[in-house]
């Protein structure tokens, strides 16, 4: 597979550490209400969809950046790349 | 029908004419006892043990393609019992006491081979690792000895003993593990549960499950509505994804795992031997390929393929400690789809919903489990209670910190 980084062009996914679901970028607040249920949630149970799945990507053996990936986990065809850093700037701006 | 070598020249004599097919192709009954969904190794040897060990025959087993389609066809094929935990070794022990008298219960030839497996290690420290093993094994009541390099030397000498960035220091030895004919497993078990009145509907898509109150009472399916007491969900690969239509979201990430058949060579490979350096293990297969595997591709999938840098991966593995087949030529390779599980451990238990069960979460060790994992399951549906060797491969391990990790590699499901 490859992956069009946003910065650095098409890269070979084997340069890239894979860490699962984006929806760990979303971690629990510790003071909410339920707390450990929802850390349970976050820690350990995944969607997991045949389909569509945004997921993260680590470049450790290029520029160190995280990427949140959309791609089709029944073909591997890779629909979108962003950086996770912007990604989660637009979300702690709401 | 019953195999037997008299049978065998009977019709030899005869023109093999009176072989008849080893299960009925019966239409669903509008309601049973119990559901197995899943025709693959695990729900077969379910439905098998049900029928054979608890007395509940009024069973159908529903499965969206044709009987044994699954991991049970696409798998490397090995059975052993070594692994560490005391949650875990008890039951892959059992299940290995299962193998061992697998073709004489089920009266079919599975080819069930206890050639040995052979745990290589490459540092004393690793050494250590594996005695504790072997000590835990031995603890369970499966064997396990320690070789040197003398020993090895006589039962491997292919082996790469000059090889100095990974030296051979000696191996953990299991004489009763070995390799078992897989597709056999599923026509056997098949079979039998057939011939107890186990109804196997195949080509029969479960879309939906019938839940009322919190409480489970049958499938729908490409074929109509099937009602039924209990069902049970046994289709480790696709788990999430059936689980998803009652909106339970599993600890639980599918990979894909890559198996390879080389070309067809002479008898070489003495057992099943696995590289501690790296991930690869190698079995010979009895047309004479040598089939291996090592790690998973690492990234959600569901395609039953693979990408190449794994392949390369496995092929440096096998030649790193054995350069002799450095010049076999790959025949073939495919993909699987694996339960890959948050800690490593597979799940039987109950779940939220009401005469609903599960069983999953294999991780890319479910063939050796098969006839665990059936008899265990079985106990469950049957008597509501998880049997004594399966009794901590639930659900709320997750929130009560009671994981089974093997690796010691925490919620990561592609380090496992």
């Amino acid at each position: 597979m490859l992956i069009d980084h946003p910065l650095l062009g098409l890269r070979d996914s084997s340069e890239f550490i894979y860490m699962g679901d984006a929806k760990l970028l979303n971690r629990p607040n510790w003071r909410s209400q339920n707390i450990k249920s929802k850390f349970v949630e976050y820690g350990y149970l995944r969607k997991n969809p045949a389909g569509i799945h945004k997921e993260l990507w680590y470049h450790e053996q290029g520029d160190r950046s995280w990427l949140v990936v959309t791609r089709n986990t029944v073909t591997h065809e890779i629909l979108k790349v962003e950086l996770a850093r912007n990604l989660k700037r637009k979300v702690n701006a709401k | 029908m019953k195999y037997s070598g008299f049978k065998v020249l009977w019709e030899g004599l005869g023109g093999n004419k009176g072989w008849k097919p080893l299960w009925r192709k019966p239409d669903p009954k509008k309601g049973y006892d119990i559901i197995i969904v899943g025709g693959g190794g695990h729900g077969l040897a379910t439905a098998y043990y049900l029928s054979n060990k608890f007395d509940i025959t009024n069973i159908a087993v529903v499965e969206k393609g044709w009987l044994g389609s699954g991991n049970i066809g696409r798998n490397t094929t090995i059975i052993r019992s070594n692994y560490l935990l005391p949650q875990n070794q008890p039951f892959y022990e059992f299940s290995l006491k299962l193998w061992e008298n697998l073709e004489q219960e089920l009266n079919y030839n599975s080819m069930v081979s206890q050639r040995g497996v052979l745990n290589i290690f490459h540092s004393d420290s690793q050494r250590d690792a594996f005695v504790r093993r072997g000590n835990a094994m031995l603890m369970s009541g499966a064997d396990a000895s320690l070789l040197g390099i003398d020993a090895l030397k006589k039962l491997a000498p292919f082996l790469d003993f000059q090889n100095s960035r990974f030296p051979i220091k000696g191996g953990l030895w299991q004489p009763r593990g070995g390799t078992v004919r897989h597709d056999a497993v599923a026509w056997g078990y098949a079979k039998e549960a057939d011939s107890r009145g186990v109804d196997i509907i195949e080509n029969c898509e479960v879309t939906n499950f019938l839940v009322k109150n919190g409480r489970c009472y049958g499938v729908e399916t490409t074929k109509g509505i099937i009602k039924s007491k209990k069902v049970g969900v046994c289709v480790a690969g696709s788990s999430s994804a059936v689980m998803g239509k009652v909106g339970i979201n599993l600890p639980i990430e599918s990979h894909v795992l890559q198996a390879f058949v080389s070309e067809g060579l002479k008898p070489l490979i003495p057992g099943v031997i696995t590289f501690g350096a790296g991930h690869f293990y190698v079995s010979q297969s009895n047309k004479g390929g040598l089939v291996f595997g090592g790690d998973i591709d690492g990234y959600n999938s569901y395609a039953q393929r693979g990408n190449l840098p794994v392949i390369e991966d496995v092929c440096e593995g096998g030649v790193a400690l054995m350069p002799m087949i450095g010049r076999a030529r790959l025949l073939r390779t495919w993909g699987g789809i694996m339960d890959m599980s948050m800690d490593g451990s597979p799940i039987i238990d109950k779940t939220e919903i009401k005469n609903l069960y599960f069983n999953g979460g294999w991780c890319y060790g479910g063939f050796k489990a098969t006839p665990a994992s059936g008899f265990c399951y079985a106990h469950l549906l049957a008597t509501g209670k998880p049997h004594k060797d399966a009794k901590d491969f639930l659900f709320n391990r997750f929130e009560k910190g009671r994981l089974i990790d093997e690796k010691g590699q925490g919620n990561q499901p592609n380090l496992h």
